[in-house]
Parts: C-alpha cells; structure tokens; sequence
C-alpha cells in the first residue's frame, strides 16, 4: 500500500470539525434570534403591564396605550380565514394530483403550483390591491374594500402551493395496497379516496396545514397592502383593521430605536415568532403520531 | 347507484377544482404581465427615475447573501446527511433547522435590524441587508443538500471508502459531483425567493437607491426591485408616475420567477442527463 501523507488525514479530521460547526452554527443562529428579539420585546412590560398588552385594543402610543389585542385579532382572523379558504380548494388540488390527474395534466399542473410559490409577496400584494380590494369595495357595503377579507383571499392564494404539494407528497407516499385493497372490496374511487387514502395521509394532510398557518400568519407585505391599516379592533370582515405583521411594517420606521413604542412592536414581532415555534412543535407531533400508527 | 353517482359528482368537483386552480393563476400572470409589460422599454431602466439601480440591487443583495449562506447551509447539509450520529445534538440541530424555515421573514428582518442598524451601527446596507437575507437561505439550503446527498446510493460510498478514500476525499470526487443536480436546483429555489423578497430588506437595507448605476460599495443602502414595488404601491409620492413603475417593477419580477423556474426544470435535467452519459463511457 502507498504511503498516504499525514495531510490526506488531516484534511479528513478538519473538514469534519467545519461540517459539525456549520451545523452548530444553525443552532445558535436561531438561539440568537430567540434571545435578542425576545429580550428587546420583553422589557417592554417594565412599562406596560402585560395585561393590557395583550387584552386591550388601545392602541394610541402617543397616549402611552399599548392594547395589541386588535392586531393579534387581526392576525388570527386573517390566518383562520385563510385556511378556511385555501386549506379545502389546495387539498381538492392535491387529491386530483395525486389520483385522478391524467400524466400530461399533472406534468404541466405540478410545475404550474410551483411558480405560485415563487411569485414574490408583493406581488401578491400588487394585485390583491388593484383586484381583490376593488371588487370587495364594488360588492359589499364597505366603503373602501380593505379588511379582513381581502387579507384572507390574498392568502388564501399564497398557501395553495404549500397546502398542495404537501397533501400531494402525503397521498403518494401511502402504499399502493392501500387503494388496490380498498378498491378490490367493490369501492368506488371516491370512496376510497375518502374514507382511506385522506385518512390515511391526515398526519401529511395535518403537516401541510400548520405549515400553512405559518406562511399566513407571518406573512407581511402582501397582507400590508390590503388590510387597510387601522389599528383599529375589525367590526366586520370588510373594515379597515391591521395584523401584527403589517402594524410592525407601518410603525417601525417612525420609532427610535429602545423606546416603549418601538419595544412594543418588537414585543409583536416576538409574538409571531412564538407562534411559529408552536406550530414546529405541533408539526413534529403530528409526524410522530402518523408513525407509531 | 348512489355510490357510483357520488364518485361521478366528486371526479367533476376535483377537476372543477384544479381547473379553477390553475385559472387563478394564468388570470395572476395575464393581469400582471398585461398591465405592466408594454412599460418594460429600455427607458424604464435607464435614467433617474429607472430601476437599473433595484434591478442591479436586487442581484447583487441575492450574490452576497448566497456566499454567506452557501459554505454555512452546504456544510450543516453534508453534515446532518454523512455524518450525523443519533444523539441530542443531531436532534437540536435538525429543530433549529426547521423552527428556522418557519420563522416569518419580518422576524429575520427586526434581529438583523437589531444586529447591523442598531448594535453595530452600520445604518441601512447592502451588507446587512445580503447577511440578514442569508438567514432565510439557510434551512432552505440545509435541507435541499441534505436530501440531495441522500439520493445518492450508499454502494457508491462503501465503494469509494472501500478503496481507501478517506470520507473528505469520498465526498469531494464522488458524493458531490453525484448530488451535485440537486444541489443547483436548491440554489436556483433560493435564489427566486431572496429575490422577491422584501419584509427582511425594508429594515436592513433600506428603501434607498444610490445615485451611482452599479454601486458595488456595501456599505451603501440598497433597495431592490421588491422593495420599490412595495414602496410605490403603498406610500406614492404624489407627482411621480408611481403607478406606472409599479406596473412594469411587478411585470419585471414576475417575467424574473418565469425565467428562474424555468432555470429550475432545465439545466438540472441536462446535468444529469450529461453526468449519466459520463459514467456510460
């Protein structure tokens, strides 16, 4: 055996000290993130108790009012919405995908949902502004058409990609004895789809819906540009009102860095960031549940 | 039958389903690119009030923000994917992972508002602007190459290490080159979403274009073709032709996802199609 230099082992041992601090360093990051924007939040209550922040809808910093309960409103109804919309038409489209599309439609449908996960939010924005506003103000009572509903639609749209290609990769990844024995029994496609393959798939259903949730509730730009940005509590679906997310985008700017005011909106800011993290969690349970099953 | 009838009712309502699916989106791109392609003449890019200046922003931010996030994403992938032993750490890691794609990207941009503006006291830069962009690239990145070096097949590894390859060596002339279609098609998925990116850039890199057309200085604030849609939809100088540019930035971004999904599908397949041919001679 040729004599191999001692270099040849020695970039062996370093390249792997790099690769595990490469993924040590993804760790801290995110800890990091935990830690500063968190602590920037939290000292908001040394000034304002937290029940006020979160059970009041004053919101008025220039009268020291820090109530953030509309905007957390805001973000929930809009997310619910959302999901209430796009959660069964995505996973219509995953269910056709995955079982009844015939090869040339899902060779060109897959690529197509693919490109609504790339167009850029503020397009999204762009045209929930020109279209979606206008014809809410057109149809409804509401004077200017901005509001829940607007948000809800836009984002409705933004989570079809993720909801479909999910539930899709859910269906798929079944066994094919499922189908082929539930369809030997005499059952109908519909059937089957409905009382074995959804069912079957529901922790990869479940998955792409809280990962939805995320996308919708963090969302920012699109949801800025039709809600209508009144930090005021919604009285209907289509009145002004604002979310975390877009209330943050509108203020920060206007506030110096440490004080109340802008600690509160990094306090908001945290808020999401909190939610997200429960809805890993909840993600990772829905994974362990759907393999011990 | 009722069943029969039930199952005939469901087939119509996916197909119902998926055609109004696809509809939304080609109504998406004929409204945008209708609106705003017959602004897109060189004019529009040129001169004071052009977007050359976002338009070159847009990619310098993606270049900078992919050299910070590429060594780091690239390495934590091989990582979890070669060598990763089941313990606690491996868990912590592949969480952070995930909590880290989940973050929303205006959380991204508060902390690198914190870090870069305030604690060091760059103000709104490109340099900020591309390190806090790298945030969002990262788990995108961790997890592609993780599962494109999983497709490899373990035989070509035991191979390679069988023939006295130390596993550097194994991973810089056979488990790279291999993965190496998925890896590009990682990056090219990044790369559309740094792109139309805007919630992290609004408080890291500013909504300023600088004066100079390709100013390459980090330390200058960069707005991008995103953030300037953003800007004159939704706070329009009045006087300007704010519409007008948000009508041709939004058929620019649009017509840039086009090519880059394109960029998706293609070159991955040639590669492949090329490294399979290699290994037949």
């Amino acid at each position: 055996m040729p004599h191999r230099s001692s270099w040849t082992y020695f970039n062996d041992r370093v390249s792997r000290y790099l690769f595990v601090s490469c993924a040590v360093l993804v760790s801290l990051i995110i800890l990091c993130i935990i830690w500063f924007v968190g602590a920037q939040g939290l000292s908001t209550f040394r000034q304002i108790s937290v029940r006020e922040f979160f059970t009041s809808s004053q919101w008025n910093p220039d009268y020291g009012q820090y109530g953030a309960l509309t905007f957390i409103v805001g973000s929930l109804g809009t997310t619910v919405l959302a999901i209430l919309l796009g959660g069964p038409l995505g996973l219509a489209g995953a269910v056709f995908l995955a079982e009844i599309a015939p090869p040339w439609v899902r060779a060109f449908m897959r690529p197509a949902t693919d490109l609504f996960a790339g167009i850029p939010s503020v397009v999204y924005g762009y045209v929930g502004l020109t279209v979606v506003v206008g014809a809410i103000r057109n149809s409804t009572s509401s004077s200017t058409g901005y509001g829940v509903l607007a948000a809800g639609i836009v984002l409705a749209i933004m989570i079809l990609p993720t909801v479909i290609s999910l539930s899709e990769d859910a269906l798929r990844s079944l066994p094919g004895t499922y189908k082929e024995a539930s369809l030997a029994l005499g059952a109908t496609r519909w059937q089957t789809i409905r009382r074995v393959l959804i069912p079957a798939a529901s922790p990869g259903i479940l998955t792409a819906i809280i990962l939805a949730m995320a996308r919708a509730i963090g969302e920012t730009m699109a949801v800025q540009m039709v809600i209508g940005n009144s930090p005021r509590f919604p009285s209907s679906l289509v009145s002004p009102t604002s979310t975390l997310t877009s209330d943050i985008v509108m203020e920060m700017g206007n506030t110096p860095f440490g004080s109340i005011w802008n600690n509160a909106l990094f306090m908001m800011s945290f808020i999401l960031l909190i939610i997200a993290l429960i809805l890993i969690i909840l993600v990772r349970t829905a994974v362990r549940k759907g393999a011990v099953r | 039958m009722k069943a029969r009838q039930a199952d005939r009712y469901a087939s119509i309502m996916l197909w119902v389903g998926a055609i109004f699916i696809l509809a939304i989106l080609v109504a998406f791109l004929g409204l945008i690119l209708g609106r705003g392609l017959h602004y897109l003449t060189p004019a529009f890019f040129r001169g004071p009030e052009g977007v050359g200046g976002q338009l070159f922003n847009s990619f310098y931010l993606l270049a900078l923000s992919l050299v910070f996030s590429l060594p780091v994403g690239l390495g934590a992938g091989i990582y979890l994917a070669e060598y990763a032993p089941k313990n606690k750490l491996t868990d912590l890691i592949r969480l952070s992972t995930e909590s880290l794609a989940t973050v929303p990207s205006i959380v991204f941009g508060l902390f690198g508002m914190i870090i870069f503006v305030n604690k060091l006291g760059l103000g709104f830069t490109i340099l900020g602007g591309s390190a806090t962009l790298a945030l969002l690239n990262l788990p995108i990145l961790v997890r592609v190459t993780e599962e494109s070096l999983r497709t490899v097949p373990r035989s070509y590894r035991e191979a390679s290490l069988a023939l006295g390859a130390t596993m550097w060596q194994t991973l810089r002339k056979v488990i790279l080159p291999t993965a190496l279609p998925g890896l590009i098609t990682g990056v090219t998925l990044v790369a559309g979403r740094a792109l139309g990116e805007t919630a992290i850039l609004i408080f890291t890199a500013g909504m300023n274009v600088s004066r100079k057309l390709f100013d390459l200085n980090p330390f200058a604030a960069g707005e991008t073709l995103a953030v300037q849609l953003f800007a004159a939809k939704s706070n329009p100088l009045p006087g300007t032709n704010a519409d007008q540019i948000a009508d041709g930035t939004a058929a620019l971004l649009i017509i840039m996802v086009i090519v880059f999904n394109l960029c998706l599908i293609i070159p991955s397949r040639w590669l492949q199609y090329r490294l399979l041919g290699k290994n037949k001679e």
